[in-house]
């Protein structure tokens, strides 16, 4: 597996300091992790990596040591406007954009606000429309059963046993729990309390060639806003990953990683 | 010390099953299943003539709060209820302590201030302006407000309400998360340049630093009870210390059930209504509480190495249990007496914030509390820490007349420029 390593970029005016995760060799790769921070992803990175320079950027606030980040930014337009700094400061031209649940709607916005700067488009399970008749789940808010059986298809499995694991040294267990919790809360600074923010009325500006994955027992957004997405991207196509809820990446891993491949590859 | 009347303003009728058909007493139980609205009528009423029973019985002072979406408290606007006290124990020497309206749910919070100024105004200065950052679920879920915003909100918009308060000028308010272009209130409270500042807190390290940095009273509003508080307390008054505050007891106040009777025996009259209070009322699930942002990353991790406030499984603890954990104190006036007088000096509690009423507890029964409390509880509270400390956080009408004779100057009086 290609070597992941860590470096810092001091954005915002100084303000914000962010970890990017970068390894992997290729044509550039921009992932945006969703709201449980980037560590459940890893495995997921290091696959795409076989074949593409991936660079995974800590959302503002998550990185460790500049938590205060998060005060930097007050609303969606600060956000894209960011995520634009970071591109530039990647040297990342006309990267494709990968973004999970959160990290989905981050990439439709900044796709939507600078067509130029997104080569191709894959959301996983991407938060950012709402249908009263089948409304999103507050994650944040969910008890810890229902959460599980919310983000994956097999909560009792392997993959849930890994995403929710802890160390066993005290400290490191107090830091990933507390880091596990900050990143839900520094992702729901721009989703509290409903993740529609007007994407709806954003989104046609999207030009990028689109894939649209979605895990078929997804318990948080349910399958059917896949195709509400596609409606609304020209050209979208739509991928369902079986064994699978909220975290394709995470439950579904090789196959999730194979279809983002392949899509990239696609001329 | 001074001693007040805290009141919930509680569903007292719950079904029997309620914590078998809800997982949560916040949020989740639908009002037309639960709730009849003439009873609430009466609860409303009850409460009020209680807590003017309390005042004209002794109490120093009458607090009331805001909660929303649930069954354990419903005074969605205190200032409702501050009001009508206000005009209900007109003329007696009683404070009206708003603790209180939640400054980052109320947009903008000027409306806030100028209910306090209004209660201040109809009351002729007896108001205690207390500024609790509201629980979470009232703050982010019934109300919206972005978690990881809750605070930074809170501090802005307390700003605004102090200077809006005083401000001789008509100023524009370009702030963060308010703005507002002629800032020029009306009406302006009795006392200024503000009145005395009371912040509820439940544990939070960050709030407690605050509040001391602030040198306001810090509130601990724990259900817990004082003997579980001891981590809270010396945490509170080593940051005190440390920060170079006095050792003024009346900047810190506590939240403690009590229910005397004639005799400790008699007092199991009160089992049945705290067992409602803790097993129905405090049915608040953690993930109702403990939502993302709402502690900032140092609170949540050192709330993960030591908690400041122990976790209960209140579900199975019966009336035995909560008596004789401290949770509450129950028993004769000299059970009662003892007990607080400990607990006070142990945590140099300057208010006392009496729960005299909770969960199911009859009108007449929570009376009868308040009677015996005032008559035979009160008296041996009322003189504690007045020889040697004085209370800066009171509104200055309500002050007793001073003792006979010139009054020596204390730091304190320095510290607050006095």
């Amino acid at each position: 597996m290609p070597a992941f390593g860590p470096r810092t970029l001091r954005l915002w005016q100084g303000g914000i300091e962010t970890r990017v995760e970068t390894g992997g060799d290729g044509p550039p790769l921009v992932f945006l992790h969703g709201p449980w921070g980037l560590v459940g992803d890893r495995d997921f990175l290091a696959l795409l990596a076989e074949g593409h320079r991936v660079h995974a950027p800590w959302h503002p606030g998550t990185s460790p040591g500049n938590p205060e980040a998060i005060h930097r930014l007050d609303d969606w337009l600060d956000l894209v406007v960011y995520y634009g700094e970071v591109l530039d400061r990647l040297g990342l031209e006309r990267p494709a954009l990968i973004g999970h649940s959160f990290g989905g709607m981050l990439a439709c916005e900044i796709a939507a606000a600078m067509p130029e700067r997104v080569g191709r488009l894959v959301l996983i399970d991407p938060l950012g429309l709402w249908r009263a008749d089948l409304p999103v789940r507050n994650w944040m808010i969910l008890p810890e059963n229902q959460r599980n059986a919310a983000l994956f298809a097999d909560p009792a499995g392997p993959a849930a046993a890994r995403f929710f694991a802890l160390p066993a040294d005290p400290a490191g267990r107090v830091a990933a729990q507390a880091g596990f919790t900050w990143a839900q809360a520094c992702t729901g600074k721009f989703v509290w309390p409903l993740p529609d923010k007007g994407l709806t009325k954003r989104i046609h500006r999207i030009a990028a060639p689109t894939l649209i994955l979605w895990g078929a027992a997804d318990g948080i957004i349910a399958p059917a806003y896949a195709q509400d997405f596609a409606e609304r991207i020209a050209g979208a196509r739509v991928q369902m990953i079986a064994g699978a809820g909220h975290l394709p990446q995470v439950e579904q891993p090789q196959e999730t990683a194979r279809l983002v491949r392949e899509f990239l590859a696609d001329g | 010390m001074k001693v007040c009347m805290f009141h919930l303003m509680p569903y007292r009728d719950l079904p029997a099953d309620f914590e078998r058909r809800y997982k949560s007493a916040y949020l989740d139980p639908v009002w037309f299943d639960v709730a009849d609205p003439d009873k609430v009528g009466r609860y409303y009423n009850w409460t009020l003539d209680e807590m003017a029973y309390a005042a004209r019985a002794g109490m120093h002072g009458l607090c009331t709060n805001q909660h929303h979406q649930n069954v354990y408290g419903f005074m969605a606007n205190p200032s409702l209820m501050g009001a009508a006290l206000a005009k209900m124990t007109s003329g007696q020497n009683v404070a009206i302590v708003q603790i209180g309206s939640t400054l980052p749910s109320t947009s903008p919070p000027t409306r806030i201030a100028e209910e306090y100024a209004m209660i201040d105004c109809l009351s002729g200065g007896r108001l205690v302006a207390g500024f609790p950052t509201g629980l979470p679920t009232d703050a982010t879920i019934s109300n919206g407000v972005v978690p990881v915003e809750q605070r930074a909100r809170y501090r802005e918009a307390l700003e605004l309400v102090l200077k809006a308060w005083s401000a001789r000028e008509v100023f524009a308010w370009n702030g963060r998360h308010y703005q507002l272009p002629m800032v020029n209130l009306w009406p302006r409270p009795v006392q200024q340049p503000h009145p005395p500042i009371w912040i509820p807190g439940s544990g939070s390290a960050t709030t407690v630093e605050f509040v001391v940095d602030r040198d306001d009273c810090f509130c601990h509003l724990s259900y817990f009870g004082a003997k579980n508080a001891e981590t809270l307390g010396d945490y509170y008054w080593d940051t005190v210390a440390q920060r170079g505050r006095d050792a003024n007891p009346y900047r810190l106040g506590f939240l403690q059930l009590i229910g005397v009777s004639e005799s400790d025996e008699a007092a199991e009259e009160y089992a049945p209504h705290v067992e409602y209070f803790f097993h129905k009322l405090l049915y608040t699930p953690q993930y109702y509480q403990a939502i993302p942002g709402y502690q900032d990353l140092p609170s949540l991790t050192r709330a993960l190495e030591a908690p400041l406030r122990e976790r209960f499984d209140l579900q199975a603890l019966k009336y035995k249990d909560f008596v004789e954990r401290g949770f509450l104190m129950a028993g004769s006036a000299a059970t009662v007496r003892d007990q607080l007088i400990a607990a006070v000096k142990r945590l140099r509690i300057g208010h006392l914030l009496a729960l005299l009423h909770f969960g199911s507890m009859p009108h007449e029964l929570c009376l009868k509390n308040i009677d015996l409390f005032c008559r035979e509880v009160l008296p041996a509270l009322s003189d504690l820490w007045d020889d040697e400390w004085h209370d800066r956080w009171w509104p200055q009408r309500l002050q007793p007349p001073a003792p006979s004779g010139p009054r020596e100057a204390r730091p304190e009086d320095r510290l607050r420029g006095a």
